[in-house]
Parts: C-alpha cells; sequence; structure tokens
C-alpha cells in the first residue's frame, strides 16, 4: 500500500506532529550526512566524525562512562 | 551579538545573485544569514557565539537531540529559502569558520569542488524514497481451553500454537521478501529515471517512529521539471504489506559532495538494505 508522506524538509508545509518525527530522521539523513564536507584548519567541523556514531547517538542515549564519546581529540 | 566572539556558521555556498537572501530565511542566530563572497562565489553565513558553536561545547551539542533538531531545521530553512532565489550548494550541518577570512579561506580551498558541485545540482531537486516491509497483524488467538479440558484437547492446543507461531513468520518473511523485491525494481527503475542515486542507511523504527522494516531508504537526483513525473511513478509502486513513502523535493545535499568525475552512473549504487552508503562522499 502506498502512504506518501506530505513532503518533508526544505521548505514545504508543516506536517503534523507524529509526521514531524519521522520527517526529523529524514532530515538528519541529510545535514548530518549530506552537504559539502570540508577538513582542515580552515574550519571547525564535524566533517572529521564518524557519523554513523553521531547519528545514532544522539538520538539513542547520552555519552556516559560506558558509552564513549564518539568525537576524537583533535 | 558580539562581533569578536562570534564564530562563522556556514549554511551553504553560492554564485553571486541578485537581491537579498529571501524573506523568511531567518537562521541559527534568529537574524537572516548574511553573504560573504570571494571571487565567484558566495558564502551564506551566520553569526553564532563560540559558547556554543566553539569545537569543546559544539560536541556536546551534538549529543542534544533537541538541540540538533532546531539546528537542523534552521539550517534547511535557510538552505530551502535560498533555493528559491539561486542554486545552493548545503554544506553539511555545523561548519564554523572563525572569521570572515576564514569563510574566504574555505571559499578559495573548496573553490573547484563548490563550482563542480553548482554545476551538477543546478536545476535539479532530491527526492527521498523509502519502503517499508508493514507489520503482519498478530494472527487471532482462539478462546484458551477450560481447565477441566482433556489430555486430547490440551495436545492440539499446542498443535495449534505452533502452527500458529510458524504461519505469523512465514508471514513476515513473505512481507521482507516482497518489500525486498519492491525495492529492487522500484529502486532500479527510479535510478534510470534520475541523473544520480543514493543509498542511505535503513532507518531504525525506534528513531523514526514507523512500525515496520525499513528496507530502502534512497535518494534520487531529479530534475526540477520533471519532479511531478517522478513523484507520480513513486506513487504507481504498491503493493499489499509493502508501504512506499516519499519525501522532497529536498535541496540536493545527497548529492553535494559529489563532483562530476566521481559520480557513479545512475544506477550503478549497491544492492538496497545492504546498509552501506554509496555516491556520497566527502
Amino acid at each position: 500500500m502506498s502512504a506518501p508522506v506530505p513532503a518533508a524538509g526544505s521548505g514545504a508545509a508543516a506536517s503534523p506532529l507524529a509526521e514531524r518525527r519521522i520527517a526529523l530522521v529524514d532530515l538528519l539523513d541529510r545535514l548530518l550526512a549530506g552537504g559539502v564536507v570540508l577538513t582542515g584548519d580552515l574550519t571547525l567541523s564535524i566533517a572529521d566524525v564518524d557519523l554513523v556514531r553521531v547519528d545514532l547517538r544522539a538520538l539513542i542515549s547520552s555519552v556516559n562512562e560506558n558509552v564513549p564519546s564518539p568525537f576524537e581529540v583533535r | 551579538m558580539n562581533s569578536t566572539t562570534d564564530l562563522r556558521y556556514v549554511y551553504a555556498v553560492t554564485r553571486p545573485f541578485d537581491g537579498l537572501p529571501p524573506e523568511g530565511a531567518r537562521g541559527i542566530s534568529g537574524q537572516p544569514p548574511r553573504l560573504v563572497r570571494h571571487g565567484d562565489l558566495v558564502a551564506v553565513v551566520d553569526a553564532v557565539p563560540a559558547a556554543d558553536f566553539e569545537e569543546g561545547p559544539l560536541k556536546a551539542r551534538l549529543e542534544d537531540l533537541d538541540w540538533l533538531a532546531g539546528t537542523a531545521r534552521a539550517h534547511d530553512a535557510v538552505v530551502a529559502a535560498l533555493a528559491t532565489v539561486t542554486c545552493p550548494v548545503p554544506l553539511r550541518l555545523a561548519t564554523v569558520c572563525r572569521d570572515d577570512s576564514g569563510v574566504r579561506r574555505l571559499l578559495e580551498e573548496g573553490g573547484e569542488r563548490f563550482e563542480r558541485a553548482l554545476d551538477r545540482l543546478d536545476g535539479r531537486m532530491e527526492w527521498g524514497v523509502k519502503v517499508y516491509a508493514e507489520e503482519p497483524a498478530p494472527p487471532a488467538e482462539p478462546a484458551s481451553p477450560r481447565p477441566s479440558a482433556g489430555a486430547g484437547q490440551a495436545r492440539g492446543s499446542g498443535r495449534d500454537y505452533l502452527r500458529r507461531r510458524m504461519e505469523a513468520r512465514r508471514s513476515r518473511e513473505a512481507d521482507w521478501g516482497r518489500a525486498d523485491a519492491l525495492s529492487r525494481r522500484l529502486h532500479a527503475e527510479l535510478s534510470a529515471q534520475a541523473e544520480a542515486a543514493a543509498l542511505h542507511r535503513p532507518q531504525d523504527a525506534k528513531l523514526s517512529g514507523v512500525a515496520g522494516v525499513n528496507v530502502l531508504n534512497a535518494a534520487y537526483l531529479v530534475d526540477r521539471t520533471r519532479g511531478q513525473e517522478f513523484a507520480d511513478l513513486v506513487h504507481g509502486y504498491a503493493e499489499e504489506g509493502v508501504q512506499v513513502r516519499l519525501t522532497g523535493p529536498w535541496v540536493p545535499y545527497s548529492f553535494a559532495g559529489i563532483g562530476a568525475e566521481d559520480e557513479p552512473p545512475a544506477g550503478a549504487a549497491t544492492e538496497p538494505g545492504d546498509g552501506t552508503q554509496t555516491a556520497v562522499r566527502p
């Protein structure tokens, strides 16, 4: 069964609350794993970070002593 | 706002365009973004407090779902507003420079990549397509046998229980099989119709709130003029036990990192459902 979601993100009309939660995951698929990435000392950026860990960690739990930070010390 | 301690959050890069950033493009700071030009490129930036966006505090913020959500939405709002007046090449979330000269260095260093991305993305939008195998309805449970039931009846209900379990499992596997087969057909057809295709990791049901297993999570780069045709194609895929969801149009985040010379041909993405990501590289 096809259940199209109204256009979410990038300027579309606001979605109902339930769909807004789904749309957030779609947004993060793009903002955390898409977009141009530049590295180097010209920018502060999370570009070097393992984005899978940022993605899941931010959404599932907080970092604590049992769950090490995904960030490398630069 | 103190310009000596503010950093520069960079949303996107564009070519020079007429007029101001469109109304409604208020970003993270609540103010309309500023344009920093260097040569033939423009960075769209916002002044953000160092207290929040220096590396240390930024890492903590990224662990906070509410902050992450608010920042991502503000970033996308700016990018979407830019798309109404120019072709924005979006940057990944949280690209921050120390000051305007740092922004100009970003444009200088990334110049060729931005130029390639502008050529690639101009006049195109991104559509997201996800396929789910729906959770089958639990099988109807008959009334449990009364305590005074004889031994024969008890053995029968045990067999019934096992049979129901096996039927439920077969039903679930059949649904996954159908969703997988539909995903492969759909991805092949959409990849042929689009200019490029990219696969994202399947979404976790706990995070998306969608009941059902996400079997395909794909993005397609499509010329603006063909968007409706593309959407109609997706809506034509329907099957019992399988859910197909379309999102978009998006500014093409999933294709911003691709230059013409390292883009895979349409349809060459890896198999759907194996969890890898293709066609999106730093």
